[in-house]
């Protein structure tokens, strides 16, 4: 996807969301949520479980359009283009094109490696095979996955180990070059060694894309992210500089949460 | 105290527990021992045939007339007969079973899907007889009307309502298959912006193919095995062909044809029953065999 106009320096707001409400039926879960998330850097979003977090995260790519019964209020801006991701006649395929996901455990399609990160570029209506082979190629060695696969792009995906799984799950999203990606708890399912490579990884791409990543992990969030907004009770509590809002909290669930008095 | 007033209780769970375990246990062997008996009796009684009838003439020979003064032992006869019911039916069965579970699984509100089904197989509740003049006294003219010289028997007619049986088989089991797909990997598909169409064809109907596949081995060993519906409406005369507008008998319709008569214990007639039968058991083992296969092959996949 090309974006309307040039894309925003690092820094400037990339999705400016703006008094958010959310409702599972009549249950609200988010409670008018305010946030600007800059761009190129790495968000974390913490807080205990039932915080709203995730609810958050799917918000932004209109997850929640897949169930019945769902509703947000409030409006949530992406640039380049101001669009109104929740406006009326956004259609969320479109949002979707722009905010890639990677989800809680690795979910590879049963398919090959290759078509597996080809999904997304031919959604896209790229179709000639040296496009595809190219883009292929380029998202595998940005998810740090193309040596250990490029001998056997064609096999089933499903054989690869459960790291390697998710980082394949990250080459399909980032292959369409979106905008965003979103992380909900990318490496709750994975060993040590496979989270730090995830890690590092998420640091590496904020070069060329905005990161947003729910962890429940928060030694995770302050190695790899530059933003943290802590959420409970489906309300944001703080907002700030990971450094900042780690080592000097301005609110006391902030501080209590941090320092594990509770969540 | 504790201990003494337990553990007459866990003696007791213990033996409940050892006699499930044989229960199961004789289960599982019935099956085994069945299966066992019918090899038996189809080798033990095809053997005085072979013993009568070189084994090549099986193939050689262009007609089946084991009956007769002059008898020929061409079972290509009744295989083709077999073969080109089974294809309608599965012809008829598998596209229209598959896309009937696709609608339910991806597409159906629960609502309707809850209604849906249980007619569905209601079905293959029907009792074949009934199947079988249908297609005699309700399709075959129909489709008279349409190609004025088909038969009164014909191989089309007995193989579409066999597919119209069959259908609730595949759509039930691919049904289960497709809706055991996780969520989360459709979720996979949707992030990426696909619609609704796209997930179920290109990540739903991959992903429940194990469970597909047996839907279809199934399909198949349910369309060689139908008696019925075939020995009313597709003849019994039978004929080395490939064509479906022609009357032709299957293996099954042969048995029954002449196990219904009153043949002599031990005459060649009564012998040839079983080396059809024997026939039908390699054929249908060896489409579960390579559905067994298939599954294992498509299993990592899903």
């Amino acid at each position: 996807m090309n974006a309307p106009s040039s894309p925003p320096v690092a820094g400037s707001t990339r999705v400016s969301i703006r008094n958010l409400k959310f409702y599972y039926g009549t249950h609200q879960v988010l409670q008018g949520v305010s946030l600007d998330i800059p761009a190129f850097q790495v968000t974390a979003l913490i807080g205990p479980s039932g915080c709203g977090k995730t609810t958050l995260l799917r918000c932004l790519n209109r997850m929640h359009d897949l169930y019945p019964g769902n509703r947000y209020e409030g409006v949530i801006r992406l640039q380049p283009g101001d669009t109104d991701i929740l406006g009326p006649g956004v259609d969320p395929i479109q949002v979707r094109m722009r905010c890639g996901m990677v989800f809680q455990k690795p979910n590879p399609f049963p398919k090959s490696i290759y078509e597996n990160v080809a999904y997304g570029l031919r959604l896209q209506g790229m179709n000639r095979r040296r496009d595809l082979d190219e883009r292929v190629e380029k998202a595998l060695r940005e998810a740090a996955l193309w040596e250990e696969v490029k001998s056997r792009l064609h096999q089933l995906a499903h054989n690869l180990s459960g790291g390697q799984q998710q980082r394949l799950c990250i080459a399909r999203a980032i292959a369409t070059n979106p905008d965003v990606v979103l992380f909900d708890e990318p490496t709750s399912a994975l060993d040590p060694i496979a989270t730090s490579k995830i890690e590092e990884l998420i640091v590496e791409l904020k070069k060329r894309v905005t990161v947003i990543i729910v962890t429940h992990n928060l030694q995770q969030a302050g190695r790899i992210s530059d933003m943290t907004a802590f959420m409970y009770l489906g309300e944001l509590i703080e907002f700030g500089e990971t450094n900042r809002v780690f080592t000097n909290p301005a609110k006391p669930q902030t501080e209590d949460y941090i320092s594990g008095r509770f969540g | 105290m504790a201990p003494a007033f337990v553990a007459p209780g866990r003696r007791l769970d213990k033996a409940v527990e050892a006699l499930m375990v044989w229960i199961l246990r004789l289960g599982g062997w019935a099956s085994v021992l069945v299966t066992f008996g019918i090899i038996v009796t189809l080798v033990t009684e095809s053997a005085p045939f072979f013993a009568r009838v070189p084994v090549v003439r099986l193939v050689k020979d262009t007609m089946w007339t084991p009956l007769f003064s002059e008898p020929q032992y061409g079972i290509g006869a009744l295989l083709a007969g077999t073969m080109v019911t089974t294809l309608v039916a599965l012809s008829v069965a598998v596209p229209l079973g598959t896309i009937l579970a696709i609608y339910l699984s991806e597409f159906a509100p629960a609502r309707f899907r809850e209604l849906v089904k249980p007619m569905l197989e209601l079905l293959s509740a029907v009792p074949t007889v009934v199947y079988g003049y249908f297609a005699l006294l309700a399709l075959t003219p129909l489709l008279q009307m349409l190609y004025p010289d088909l038969p009164q028997f014909s191989m089309l007619s007995a193989g579409l309502i066999m597919g119209i049986m069959i259908v609730p088989y595949v759509t039930s089991l691919g049904e289960d298959s497709m809706r055991s797909v996780p969520m989360l990997l459709r979720e996979g598909a949707y992030a990426l912006g696909d619609g609704k169409l796209g997930v179920a064809v290109r990540v739903v109907f991959p992903g429940a193919f194990s469970g597909l596949a047996a839907a279809y081995v199934l399909a198949i060993s349910r369309a060689v095995g139908e008696t019925m519906i075939v020995a009313i409406a597709a003849g019994l005369q039978p004929r080395m062909t490939i064509n479906p507008l022609e009357s032709a008998a299957t293996v099954t319709a042969f048995i029954v044809q002449v196990s219904l008569g009153d043949l002599p214990h031990g005459s060649i007639g009564y012998q040839s029953i079983f080396v059809a039968g024997a026939m039908l058991f390699l054929l249908t083992l060896g489409f579960n065999l390579a559905g067994h296969v298939l599954r294992k092959k498509f299993h990592r996949a899903s």
